[in-house]
């Protein structure tokens, strides 16, 4: 359980003006979803949040504890990244690369215990990647290599999650699972925070929404209350038409 | 204790042993460079029978054969060990570093500048501890500036890195082939050997065979932090690596080594950049296993090559640069092919 709080927090995108300094606060069982337009800064927010990308001014916070004040180690044994590039420059096998997840709780001259093979192995059944552990890496599709990158999130099992667009390269049911996953991690109590660029995903399962416009501007909270067409539209520069399903709102271009 | 869980603490115990399993192979490779060793030091010249090696080892045997062993042949083949092993740990670390697979020690100039060195040196006529020292200097001299350089006023990235050590490296290149040009005749051959690799030169091979059993130490615990550098930095910061520090280390041992192998045997090529990956394809890519196997196979590699060298066209000597390819190129291609 751990709370991520930004304070007066402004990212740093190169030319870019300040915008409006976030102050937010995410807490374990919310599920955040970042939405905005490319090149709004969302991949560079969630970095920021993880401590990867300095921000201009401001500070992110674990637990009232400064990300500056940490150490790296100390931040990846709470909050897990999932990226949306990948380097496979060396070959590796599925099972290897889920297990690097347990790297943050293990001394240097430890190595990986049975226990450590078994929560790899759990994570790999449960993104439906168990038949590829022998594989290498490299043969794999990009829906595959991206399950493969959750379960390395999920082998480290984190009490922060930063997704940066995790349905990325997914089929539609492979799509649900990811979202299904992530909720269940919000419901196990801990701090989901995503990119996305689907807005129905968005709607379905995010409970706090954070939209970044491209000038730096941003507004945020619960999803009921920023999910309106009007602010949407504004956001993407594109009309929408929207309809109700299943009581959640459903967006379309128009 | 109960069924289950006598049968859990069995699995457990059992865990326990497979985890080292896996390090198993360096058992074998360390038999052959022992096996490597002792052929550098009974074939030559003057062949030794294993009876007669054994009773050496034991403190017997003849005068001429305790000299040949132990002050003219034991030397060079240790030096020959420690520079094979410290040129193969080399290479694997730039090639993670650089996260370039082509990557071998002296893609980033180490060895350009430790050429001009020794050629400087040696056109000076000076002795083979001068030549040593002016070859260490220059190969120190090339890493701070590739290191300055690539730093300068921007971010720093592998590529950013890897092309500064290559105009550089090119830069050394004309220099030496200006030596050449204008060095006097007498001296091209042994200018020449140097540059080829030649551990008639190395003088003693404590330095190095130190340095390579600290430096195996030394990587055990970073094994693991390499393996997840290899998955990109933004992963590695994720996962708790302090990217930067962990590179720079990389970046000065692996100059270091390098260094130091060319300073005990000259340039030779091939090792570096072929046991690594030869490793690799057998070992698959854990650091922590294939680091220390690099040390074994690439010292067993060069004894063995240096070994040939000494006695293909005896009373004459080849470089060994061109026993290590020879032998190398035929063995890495057949891996490869075999691999999937």
């Amino acid at each position: 359980m751990a709370v991520l709080e930004t304070r007066e927090l402004i990212i740093d995108i190169p030319e870019r003006a300040d915008g409006r300094p976030l102050s937010l606060r995410m807490e374990p069982g919310q599920t955040w979803g970042i939405l905005g337009p490319n090149g709004a800064g969302k991949s560079t927010l969630l970095h920021t949040l993880g401590g990867l990308n300095r921000p201009r001014s401001g500070e992110v916070r674990i637990d009232d504890t400064p990300l500056r004040q940490m150490r790296r180690s100390t931040i990846a044994r709470q909050l897990g990244l999932v990226f949306q590039e990948r380097q496979d420059g060396f070959p590796a096998t599925v099972l290897e690369t889920a297990l690097i997840g347990r790297h943050p709780f293990l001394s240097p001259w430890q190595l990986e215990g049975g226990d450590d093979l078994e929560m790899a192995e759990k994570a790999l059944e449960r993104l439906e990647l168990s038949d590829l552990a022998d594989r290498s890496v490299s043969t794999l599709s990009g829906g595959e290599r991206q399950r493969v990158a959750l379960a390395t999130a999920l082998t480290q099992s984190p009490s922060i999650w930063l997704a940066d667009e995790p349905t990325n390269h997914l089929d539609l049911r492979h799509q649900v699972a990811v979202m299904e996953l992530l909720s269940e991690q919000a419901r196990a109590g801990h701090t989901v925070v995503m990119c996305l660029h689907d807005l129905n995903l968005a709607a379905r399962w995010c409970d706090h929404l954070l939209l970044l416009y491209p000038d730096g501007e941003a507004c945020w909270g619960e999803a009921e209350s920023m999910l309106k067409p009007k602010a949407l539209e504004q956001l993407y520069g594109q009309p929408l038409t929207w309809a109700e399903v299943d009581g959640a709102p459903v967006f379309v271009p128009s | 204790m109960n069924a289950a869980e006598a049968v859990a603490h069995r699995a457990s115990a059992s865990m326990a042993i497979s985890a080292w399993r896996p390090f198993l192979p360096l058992v074998w490779l360390a038999l052959l460079g022992l096996l490597a060793l002792m052929m550098a030091v009974a074939i030559g010249s003057v062949t030794i029978a294993p009876g007669e090696f054994w009773a050496v080892i034991l403190g017997e045997g003849s005068e001429l054969h305790r000299t040949l062993i132990f002050e003219l042949r034991a030397p060079r083949a240790l030096a020959g060990f420690a520079t094979g092993g410290l040129l193969a740990v080399a290479g694997a670390l730039m090639q993670i570093l650089l996260r370039n697979p082509l990557a071998d020690p002296y893609v980033l100039g180490v060895s350009g500048g430790a050429s001009v060195g020794a050629l400087a040196a040696m056109l000076a006529g000076t002795g083979t501890a001068v030549l040593s020292g002016s070859a260490f200097a220059g190969a120190l001299l090339s890493t701070f500036l590739v290191f300055g350089l690539a730093h300068g006023t921007g971010s720093w990235t592998p590529a950013r890195l890897l092309l500064t050590g290559i105009v550089v490296a090119s830069g050394w290149g004309a220099v030496i082939t200006l030596m050449l040009a204008i060095g006097p005749t007498d001296k091209l051959p042994g200018m020449l050997y140097w540059l080829m690799g030649d551990l008639t030169y190395a003088q003693t091979p404590w330095p190095a065979l130190i340095t390579l059993a600290l430096v195996c130490l030394l990587v055990i615990p970073l094994g693991r932090s390499l393996n997840v550098l290899a998955r990109g930095p933004l992963q590695a910061a994720a996962l708790g690596v302090a990217v930067r520090p962990l590179e720079w280390t990389i970046y000065v041992l692996a100059s270091l080594l390098t260094a130091l192998a060319v300073t005990t045997a000259g340039s030779i090529g091939f090792v570096g950049l072929v046991v690594p990956h030869m490793l690799r394809l057998v070992l698959g890519n854990d650091q922590r296993l294939i680091l220390p196997a690099c040390a074994l196979a690439g010292g067993a590699l060069l004894t063995l090559a240096d070994t040939l060298a000494r006695i293909v066209i005896a009373p004459e000597q080849l470089p060994v640069g061109v026993i290590t390819a020879l032998l190398g190129v035929p063995t890495f291609l057949v891996l490869l092919y075999r691999s999937r």
